[in-house]
């Protein structure tokens, strides 16, 4: 558990326009270990994906990484040339999009995308290729024979499963899950979590998972950060996130979500026009817990802000 | 499979209705259109020539219902009767004689102009506001808005008078036999250089930036980004990951444009005296050659319609999606 492998630090991503520049992730660091899961969770906007993008170096303009590193098993990220990156992606991370329904090529065969990964970054035949397809495909439970199908005619559970088995392809340190099962509804949500646990036990990769589902994230991570408009302002172990938050915005996103077990509890949330500005860098507040100070009262439960 | 055969289904009723119309429209017409022919030519037709006219256009009195199959018959044949301005020569042989130089023509002009305004367009998409991009299209737009006879007409004497390196007209030199040698195909070829240029020039345009537009609207798709998260090579995924979904709009209009090949280029052949339907069209027009209109209308509708099922079969083949349509 102690062997960081993704290392980001103070990294500032800005979208830049000709009159002003808004930041879509402010001084963001955070360390995700080999075997770990590492929650980013938050409003829509907040940065979340922001931050995934840019660890994959997929940002595109007017968004630019303006100051900051990442580091990945200690190699620096954003230093790589553009064949150096393209034999880094997929190989050590790969991600599986928010929208992970639309992933695929609608145009080709999921086997021909199997193959187009696999022997870009391993060489090899067409047939070794297409078998370890197979592989893949069984591992998330799904019959080697629709590698023949196209997108369309596979359902999104389906497909955000093929995805994921792409994504475990070439069996990557790290898998970013940007908002996975979004699209999904619970039932099939669960089992896609499943599986996704059972990959990670049997391959050993770390995940970057994001979310801004609360209860999903409590579910499977180890560690979370809470973000909130380009800032961490909550990062804590999840048992500890779960009891003993300390920030507002931590306590609000947590009272937003029904508990499925239990009593019934008044759903709570930031009460109308409630905003945290200039939001202070983490201080430590022990067992891994660091906490954004603010001038905010702490909640306690069922209360709004 | 059902798919195409319900198109082709289609097809050959829509190719009925057509040849239904075809036979309708004289009788339909005001008066008689042969006489109005005859007043047009001055009486210089024979008694049988209009007899043989009467009975073509379906004119002569009897009742309509068995003449419409004997015209069906006919058509079905391809005996679409006499032209009446190269009397007497048959109305499928003067389109047989044209139609070949039209589809010369037409077919290499599209096939360069399609290929290269796509790829052009790709480029472009691909490297959005580089070189290729703030440049080809301005300028392609501004050649393609030119009037074609006068851009026509321009290239015809800067290269074929004032440079003398271009033949000016007709598909192929005077007194040479037409056959199967390096001899005849170099000169059709050289006679087909400047007419085929000067469409691809003012067409270019249209294809490179329908092609730019979808494929920038493809660019954004999510499929690309995770191609790039792939690691993919660049190529790979401008080629069979976004030029390959932003090309299914580009068959649908080349196989409108095939189709439309064969009515022909009227004003290239007006301006190169290039042999073709175009020019024979316009002939037939002009000359009232009622029979010959009738084969050269027949003739369009069939390969916009075959052109179209093409179409049908390719796209099949690029997007899956259609197949259970």
């Amino acid at each position: 558990m102690s062997v960081p492998v993704l290392e980001v630090q103070e990294l500032t991503v800005e979208y830049v326009s000709d009159e002003r520049a808004v930041r879509g992730a402010d001084r963001v660091s955070f360390t995700i270990h080999a075997g770990e899961i590492f929650g980013l969770a938050g409003e829509s906007g907040c940065g979340k994906s922001t931050i995934a993008n840019s660890i994959m170096r997929l940002l595109k303009d007017p968004a630019r990484i303006t100051h900051g590193k990442i580091l990945f098993d200690g190699k620096d990220v954003l230093g790589m040339d553009e064949a150096e990156l393209r034999a880094w992606r997929w190989n050590n991370v790969a991600m599986v999009f928010q929208s992970a329904m639309n992933s695929l090529n609608p145009v080709t065969r999921i086997g021909e995308q199997f193959v187009d990964v696999i022997r870009t970054h391993r060489g090899g035949t067409r047939a070794t290729a297409m078998q370890r397809a197979e592989e893949l495909l069984k591992m998330v439970r799904i019959d080697p024979a629709r590698l023949r199908a196209y997108p369309h005619q596979l359902s999104g559970g389906q497909r955000q499963r093929i995805v994921i088995a792409m994504a475990c392809a070439l069996n990557p340190r790290l898998l970013i899950l940007d908002e996975p099962t979004t699209a999904l509804d619970v039932v099939v949500q669960q089992e896609i979590l499943e599986q996704i646990r059972d990959l990670q036990n049997e391959l050993g990769f770390a995940i970057l998972f994001i979310t801004h589902d609360m209860s999903l994230m409590l579910e499977l991570s180890n560690r979370i950060g809470i973000m909130y408009g380009g800032r961490i302002v909550e990062l804590a172990p999840s048992r500890i996130l779960h009891h003993d938050s300390r920030h507002p915005y931590t306590q609000a996103l947590l009272g937003a979500f029904p508990p499925l077990h239990g009593p019934k509890v008044k759903l709570t949330g930031l009460a109308e026009g409630v905003k945290f500005t200039n939001v202070q860098d983490l201080e430590d507040h022990g067992d891994g817990h660091w906490v954004a100070p603010t001038d905010q009262p702490v909640l306690s439960q069922g209360e709004a802000l | 499979m059902s798919f195409l055969l319900r198109r082709l289904g289609f097809y050959l009723l829509a190719f009925w209705a057509s040849i239904t119309l075809n036979f309708l429209l004289p009788r339909l017409m005001p008066g008689d259109p042969v006489t109005r022919m005859l007043s047009r030519s001055q009486q210089r037709l024979e008694p049988q020539q209009v007899e043989a006219l009467r009975t073509l256009m379906g004119v002569d009195g009897g009742p309509i219902i068995p003449e419409y199959f004997a015209y069906l018959g006919r058509i079905l044949t391809g005996d679409f009767g006499m032209s009446i301005s190269r009397f007497p020569t048959p109305v499928s042989e003067v389109i047989a004689s044209q139609l070949p130089w039209t589809l010369l023509l037409g077919l290499t002009s599209l096939i360069i102009a399609v290929i290269l305004g796509n790829l052009l367009g790709i480029l472009a998409a691909w490297r959005r506001g580089g070189f290729l991009d703030s440049i080809a299209p301005p300028l392609l737009v501004f050649i393609g808005s030119f009037p074609y006879f006068w851009l026509a007409m321009g290239a015809l004497y800067i290269f074929g008078i004032s440079m003398g390196v271009a033949p000016m007209r007709h598909a192929f030199s005077v007194g040479l036999v037409p056959g199967f040698n390096l001899v005849f195909i170099l000169d059709v070829a050289a006679h087909l250089i400047l007419p085929a240029l000067t469409i691809v020039l003012v067409s270019l345009g249209g294809w490179m930036l329908g092609m730019r537009n979808t494929m920038i609207a493809t660019n954004s798709e999510d499929y690309i980004l995770m191609a790039e998260a792939k690691g993919l090579r660049p190529h790979r995924i401008m080629l069979n990951y976004a030029a390959r979904n932003a090309m299914l709009p580009s068959v649908t209009s080349m196989g409108m444009s095939i189709g439309f090949i064969v009515g022909g280029a009227l004003l290239t052949e007006v301006v190169f005296a290039y042999p073709g339907v175009g020019y024979q069209l316009l002939g037939a027009v002009q000359g009232l050659d009622y029979p010959l209109m009738q084969g050269m209308f027949l003739t369009i509708t069939a390969a916009v319609l075959i052109a179209n099922f093409l179409v049908d079969l390719v796209y099949v083949r690029l997007d899956p999606r259609v197949r259970k349509g």
